[in-house]
């Protein structure tokens, strides 16, 4: 489990992202900067607490419930703590077609775990997420910014094994 | 071989870099639009091109700049659409990964068309990696004059910034994004008054897709004339295909509009034909949200005639007989599919991704879920059936946004062409199909 740093803070490097992320905007406009600020915490600590939320909210001067409401609106944000790997699989038609369904079903019974849970080493969290643009190439998983495509039963144990290391 | 227009060098070694794609002629439309031509003949030359929004609405991107309002003293912004996330498209997310410089290039030739300094490419936040291959191309075209302060020595400014989305398909609705970029959740706003005239930060905003401005380099170089002599009656041009299901060769092909649907269906330069000793049951065209055709309907119209991939023969017939080529979002359906099921899964992602802003879709789309779900887990009885059509029609045309309409069209087609297999579900509930299991059980396996 991703541990919240107390006090909440950026590290310097991140610090100096999120000032460059603010400063693309024009004037007063800040707040545009929430979506991507919000990526660079949960880089930092893997999912956005409130103390990260209040932090955020105070970097960029607007409420703290301004950043609850896009935080909680928009799927990719963990908003509880979440196991080292985040396995975030299509659940969507295409990759249904390609037998997404049949090795989703696997990969639960491998990790023992459903949807929304962690393995009980943190290694795991299981997240089912919607049509990731990659339909062709069903089925899918995402796992941070990588994409594991054309899975099989065979390829899926040779991801968990070479993560588990 | 059909005419390419974006994909002709996507196979070139080293093609993501600058140094490479600018060997390939890349950026000539750059200094050919900033040293030698005026925004307003930009302009002309996308309207003269007659290339219509390839993002699934297929309004003619031309026009749509036309409607820019330019007040004196008030910035304008160009926004591109890069959330993809209609399920069965995937095309976007090709283009910009193989060759990031086309949509860098097309964006600084429409920005200067549009007189905007400052433009935004809204990429969905789960292709993180593909922001970083477009930072890493917007940095290149900085470094060699292409981007920045005084392009080319030309005086004229202009800043790309690639903002990251959150994961939420209705991003994908202008307005949406417009919402998300200010910071906010992504509830699309009433209309009018149009993005055209108050969009991001209230200022006028061009919202469009990416393949629509990666067109634009080749449109500049060649000329609107000879991009509308491309295709097929107002369907101009050429159309990224992303081809998925049961087919040989899945992924992303480019087709002249016009070429028909059994040919970019069965030839080897494009799908390659249904796999292996299975048939065609069923066709989504233009991604989930367009109707979905029987057999019977895909390669022929009703009339017999052969049927195109253009926007017009597509939806020829109407919803009756019809689709519509939408974002090109190609499924494709053998006999082993389950249309129930399938129609279940894409009434679940509706309700999943509606923002909730407007009642018949926010309520709508969990009702149509949870018949559809009692239906193909063998609860359902005959007169839900009737009672999906009625929720659907009740959805259609009541929303501020297309979702609700996204939502309802794939329920209503499904049971338009394929009651039976709802039927059946009904009357064999002991039957009801579990995953992998295949139309009405025993009877076509």
């Amino acid at each position: 489990m991703t541990e919240t740093p107390n006090p909440v803070a950026f590290t310097t490097e991140r610090l100096a992202k999120v000032k460059e992320i603010i400063a693309r905007y024009p004037e007063g406009r800040q707040k545009s900067a929430l979506l991507p600020v919000l990526h660079v915490a949960q880089e930092q600590w893997g999912w956005v607490s409130s103390e990260v939320m209040d932090y955020v909210a105070d970097i960029l001067s607007i409420k703290p419930v301004e950043v609850y409401e896009v935080a909680s609106f928009y799927t990719m944000y963990h908003l509880d703590a979440v196991g080292k790997h985040v396995i975030e699989y299509c659940r969507t038609g295409p990759c249904c077609l390609m037998g997404g369904e049949e090795i989703y079903d696997y990969l639960k019974q491998k990790l023992g775990i459903q949807a929304g849970q962690t393995t009980p080493d943190g290694l795991f969290t299981l997240k089912e997420v919607e049509c990731l643009a990659a339909c062709g190439w069903g089925p899918v998983f995402q796992i941070r910014e990588k994409f594991y495509m054309n899975l099989t039963r065979e390829r899926v144990d040779e991801i968990i094994e070479e993560l588990s290391k | 071989m059909a005419k390419k227009i974006l994909t002709e060098h996507i196979n070139v070694p080293g093609i993501e870099t600058f140094e490479v794609y600018r060997k390939q002629g890349g950026y000539t439309a750059v200094e050919k639009a900033i040293k030698t031509m005026t925004p307003e003949e930009v302009v002309e030359e996308a309207k003269k091109s007659g290339i219509r929004g390839r993002g699934g609405a297929g309004f003619p991107m031309g026009m749509k700049w036309g409607f820019l309002a330019k007040p004196e003293g008030v910035p304008r912004y160009l926004v591109c659409n890069a959330d993809e996330s209609e399920p069965g498209t995937f095309k976007d997310h090709h283009l910009m990964k193989c060759i990031p410089h086309l949509l860098i290039e097309g964006m600084i030739v429409s920005s200067f068309a549009l007189g905007a300094n400052k433009s935004f490419i809204y990429v969905r936040g789960e292709l993180m990696y593909v922001i970083r291959i477009l930072e890493k191309a917007i940095e290149e075209a900085k470094a060699n004059g292409f981007l920045g302060k005084n392009i080319l020595g030309s005086g004229y400014d202009l800043e790309l910034v690639v903002q990251p989305g959150g994961g939420a398909y209705i991003c994908g609705e202008e307005t949406a994004l417009l919402e998300s970029l200010e910071g906010k959740r992504g509830n699309p706003r009433n209309k009018p008054p149009f993005p055209a005239v108050k969009g991001l930060y209230q200022s006028p905003t061009v919202v469009n897709n990416v393949e629509s401005i990666s067109n634009m380099p080749w449109v500049i170089n060649n000329g609107g004339d000879a991009y509308a002599a491309i295709g097929i009656g107002r369907s101009t041009g050429t159309k990224l295909i992303s081809a998925s299901g049961h087919i040989q060769k899945p992924g992303v092909y480019e087709i002249e509009l016009g070429v028909s649907v059994d040919e970019f269906l069965n030839s080897d330069e494009y799908c390659g034909g249904i796999r292996k000793g299975h048939h065609l049951k069923a066709l989504v065209a233009g991604g989930s949200s367009v109707p979905i055709l029987p057999a019977h309907l895909i390669t022929k119209t009703a009339a017999g005639e052969d049927r195109l991939m253009s926007y017009e023969s597509l939806s020829d017939g109407g919803f009756a007989t019809g689709t519509m080529l939408g974002s090109g979002g190609f499924i494709v359906f053998d006999e082993t599919a389950c249309i129930v099921r399938n129609t279940w899964n894409f009434s679940r992602f509706y309700h999943h991704e509606s923002c909730g802003q407007c009642s018949p879709c926010r309520e709508g789309t969990g009702w149509m879920e949870k018949v559809l779900h009692r239906i193909e887990h063998g609860h359902g009885s005959m007169h839900d059936i009737d009672l999906l059509v009625d929720v659907a029609k009740k959805i259609e045309g009541n929303t501020i946004c297309p979702l609700g309409d996204a939502a309802a069209w794939p329920v209503a087609s499904a049971i338009r062409h394929f009651r039976e297999e709802f039927e059946w579900h009904i009357t064999n509930p002991h039957e009801a199909t579990q995953p992998g299991a295949v139309f009405m059980g025993a009877v076509l396996a």
